[in-house]
């Protein structure tokens, strides 16, 4: 029995470094990334027969964490690196270099059921720190509102904290949901409920609110006239090179990612 | 054994009593029944249609709306197995000490205490463990060796206990007629005592692996990622594994109504996989303990 | 001699294993208390226990996690509510009132429950609970202390059952029998005597299907909720530890202050549950 414990053991010491070396691209970060990157892997993978790819979402600051820690190559965020972020990459001998991949837009959004059509910024403000309680108050049913909102550590949550919220909090009654695919869930589900999403995300089981007057879509996002929107990037250390620059390459390409990315429902850049 | 009352309305109020709480009791067992039917029917019901020979053999597609789940059944059966090569030889040689030396001395009964508590440790406080000591500290970054390693730990108090029940069952004059027979006591062991006990072992073996098979918590942040189509070559990378496949089609995803049918499909087949473990786990005690009446 | 050496060394090799349990344990508590500990350079251990403003990525962050205590500990006592009573009624069902087929069928289907994974049970709560509780019991949102409690309770009635037959089938048959005889009726027998008889072992049920409860993640991550409240219904929305941890972690920057954070609250977690141990090792001790 010692024999096969040690035997067990010595094959793990043995055979690690030598697959260690595999190379893989191991992507991580945003879950409003994710689908981009997924469908994008997939195309790639299936150009480079080659090439392999393992994508992870935990968040934003997951993937930017895992890049400086040298768990990932290529980290995905819907917003840009933080100060502090950057210092302690840089401390790890890491240098996150930023790509613009695609445009997003958050969209409040609520039943489809549900009356309402119109909302103001200040009004989204009032309802997520808990001043405005009651759907009557905006011209809808008597009801309470129930409010979802994404998990304070998302990416997307802080874009929202920061276009939406300006200094005020999010009431601490908001339902904090880990990723956009379970806000779609719950809102679906609830007619008193509103959330937002990344706009890949919208379908019909959701109604989208139009925010001072403006419809969300992809020339109010690129054109600046949607209040809610924001570029979502990719970092690699440094500048991308060899299998990574092929990678981003076919990432920004009119004809391949960013085809994708429209498919996906994100908004392909200017090139 | 029955008390069939008298004639005085007392007793037949005590003997109405006697009834109505014994139908509550069977109240009782019933829900718990019908819970598991439940649950197993709506997964079955709704997850069949799911099964085709694609779903099992093919890996995810078009952002999880399509394609199968063969990576995440692949990562799973590493996984569990893997933590079982690890804890098996682990637990078999504690409860062999715990069991064959050392008695009921002080040392047995710290490490009894330990292998208690540690099987009253929290999923979510090892997938902590495993991130901080495995990932990090040892250096092995999110893989199969981590997540192994802390489903090792995981599961090892199951494998002992068990093991340790195993060994109690073999009869003492089968060690004495060893000893008499001049073996010492590690022949007698090794040559005696294990393939004895081996059957009773393979039950804990059985039922570590499934725990092993159907943990996320611990997992989450020590080995698996949200899609890895290639097969798995190394120890050292990461994998995609069903419970947390179930886990991410459930919660995110672009288009969750789509994904709706391999939910169910992941679901029933994790199912499948853990129950059908536990059930030959269980099968194979019920044999032991018959043929051991029956002796 | 060189037999009794290899003899000798074998056991030393063995003693040396079967401390690694222990090991681990150790291991465990260490890890924990040293990423855990450092959070109370930037918090006040009052504050950290008593304050309930869970802002983990403010700026600055605060970390109060009664909220996410009094989640876990709500969640908990819904479970047991509906597991203890459901555990101990069927285990005493198995031992004092079924016939032997009947035991012989439903000790494996008890059995088979404790091997639902969890995640499968906390899908099942998303899919098919949630939004009956959101239609027929007009909750605000199906994810919510009650779904979360009643799911848990599924998960630990099989702990509870199980060790709480265990415990009845021990009582001395004579014990019975002397009650028959002096008029008792079997229901009489069991409430009056069996149950008390078998008290400390039911006693340990509980503590550890409480422990199992409280520990869960899958199932509180995926139906809870997840709101940083005090819940003040059973229909709220609550974010116990497990959630909030297996949520965050993912997020926090290594040994950064919502990492410490994040494992001061498993801490926490761990010790709750350990007390939940302790306490049924000593109620199962005092049996003997």
């Amino acid at each position: 029995m010692f024999k096969a414990i040690a035997a067990f053991l010595l094959g793990i010491m043995v055979t690690a470094p030598a697959y260690a070396a595999s190379q893989e691209i191991m992507i991580n970060g945003s879950t409003t990334v994710l689908p981009v990157m997924q469908k994008v892997g997939e195309a790639f993978m299936n150009a480079n027969p080659g090439s392999s790819l393992a994508i992870s979402g935990g968040g934003s600051g997951n993937g930017i964490k895992a890049l400086s820690e040298g768990l990932c190559q290529v980290a995905m965020s819907s917003r840009d690196i933080k100060d502090s972020e950057r210092a302690e990459a840089e401390a790890r001998g890491v240098n996150p270099y930023r790509i613009a991949i695609a445009m997003d837009a958050l969209v409040p959004v609520v039943h489809p059921d549900n009356p309402v059509k119109e909302i103001s910024v200040e009004q989204l403000r009032d309802i997520y720190s808990g001043k405005i309680t009651n759907w009557q108050e905006l011209g809808g049913e008597d009801a309470k509102i129930v409010v979802i909102s994404r998990d304070s550590s998302s990416g997307t949550f802080e874009t929202w904290e920061e276009i939406i919220m300006k200094k005020t909090k999010v009431s601490p009654t908001a339902l904090m949901q880990a990723s956009n695919g379970a806000v779609v869930q719950a809102v679906s589900k609830n007619k008193k409920a509103i959330g937002y999403i990344g706009f890949g995300y919208l379908n019909n089981s959701l109604k989208q609110i139009n925010v001072n007057g403006i419809v969300a879509g992809a020339e109010t996002a690129l054109d600046g006239t949607w209040p809610i929107a924001r570029e979502l990037y990719l970092f690699t250390n440094g500048e991308p090179q060899g299998e990574l620059k092929k990678l981003v390459d076919f990432v920004l390409d009119p004809k391949k990612g960013q085809k994708y990315v429209l498919d996906i429902g994100y908004i392909p850049l200017k090139d | 054994m029955e008390i069939s009352g008298g004639f005085s309305g007392k007793s037949r109020f005590r003997a109405l009593k006697q009834a109505g709480m014994f139908s509550v009791l069977r109240l009782a067992a019933l829900i718990n029944i019908l819970a598991l039917l439940i649950v197993c029917g709506f997964l079955l019901y709704n997850g069949l249609p799911a099964i085709t020979w694609e779903f099992l053999t093919d890996s995810p597609r078009n952002s999880m709306t399509a394609g199968g789940i063969w990576p995440c059944i692949v990562g799973t059966v590493y996984l569990a197995l893997g933590a079982l090569a690890v804890a098996f030889p682990l637990g078999v040689a504690s409860a062999v000490y715990l069991n064959e030396y050392a008695g009921g001395s002080r040392l047995s009964r710290y490490v009894r205490l330990g292998v208690n508590n540690l099987a009253g440790v929290p999923s979510i406080v090892f997938g902590l463990f495993g991130m901080s000591f495995f990932v990090i500290t040892c250096n092995l970054g999110i893989s199969l060796l981590a997540g192994i390693l802390t489903l090792a730990v995981l599961s090892l108090p199951v494998i002992i206990s068990t093991a340790e029940e195993a060994l109690r069952q073999v009869p003492v004059n089968l060690r004495e007629a060893s000893f008499a027979l001049g073996a010492t006591q590690s022949q007698t062991i090794v040559g005696v005592v294990l393939p004895a006990a081996f059957p009773g072992m393979l039950t804990g073996a059985i039922l570590g692996l499934a725990r092993a098979a159907g943990e996320t918590a611990v997992i989450m942040f020590t080995a698996v990622v949200f899609f890895s189509p290639q097969p798995v070559d190394s120890l050292l990378r990461p994998v995609m594994a069903l419970p947390y496949h179930m886990y991410v089609l459930a919660t995110s995803g672009t288009d969750i109504d789509k994904t709706m049918p391999l939910q169910y499909g992941t679901a029933l087949v994790l199912l499948v996989l853990v129950m059908g473990m536990n059930l030959g786990a269980i099968i194979l005690r019920d044999r032991l303990q018959r043929k051991r009446g029956g002796i | 001699m060189p037999i009794a050496n290899k003899e000798r060394l074998i056991h030393l090799g063995l003693a040396v294993i079967a401390f690694s349990s222990l090991l681990f344990l150790g291991l465990i508590t260490f890890f924990l208390f040293m990423e855990g500990l450092p959070v109370f350079q930037y918090v006040s251990i009052k504050e950290f226990f008593t304050g309930s403003n869970w802002y983990p990525t403010s700026n600055p962050p605060e970390f109060q996690i009664f909220p996410l205590i009094v989640g876990s500990v709500a969640v908990t006592l819904v479970a047991s509510v509906i597991a203890i009573p459901l555990g101990v009624l069927t285990a005493a069902w198995m031992t004092e009132v079924a016939p032997a087929a009947l035991r012989r069928i439903l000790k494996p289907v008890i059995e088979l429950l404790a091997a639902l994974p969890s995640v499968v049970v906390g899908f099942f709560g998303m899919i098919v609970v949630a939004p009956v509780l959101q239609d027929v019991f007009d909750a605000d949102i199906g994810l919510n202390l009650f779904n979360a409690g009643l799911m848990l309770a599924f998960m630990s009635v099989p702990t509870i059952c199980s060790i709480s037959e265990d415990a009845l089938f021990g009582v001395p048959k004579s014990l019975r029998e002397a009650s028959l005889a002096l008029g008792a009726t079997r229901w009489e027998t069991t409430a009056k005597v069996v149950i008390p008889a078998a008290f400390s072992g039911i006693g340990t049920a509980c503590m550890l299907g409480m422990s199992r409860s409280i520990g869960e993640t899958m199932v509180v991550l995926m139906v809870a909720g997840g709101a940083g409240i005090i819940p003040e219904w059973i229909f709220d929305p609550v974010r116990p530890m497990p959630a909030a941890i297996a949520a965050e972690i993912a997020e926090a920057s290594f040994r950064g202050e919502h990492y410490h954070a994040l494992f001061a609250v498993g801490m926490v977690l761990f010790l709750f549950t350990l007390a939940f141990n302790c306490v049924a090792q000593a109620v199962s001790m005092k049996k003997a």
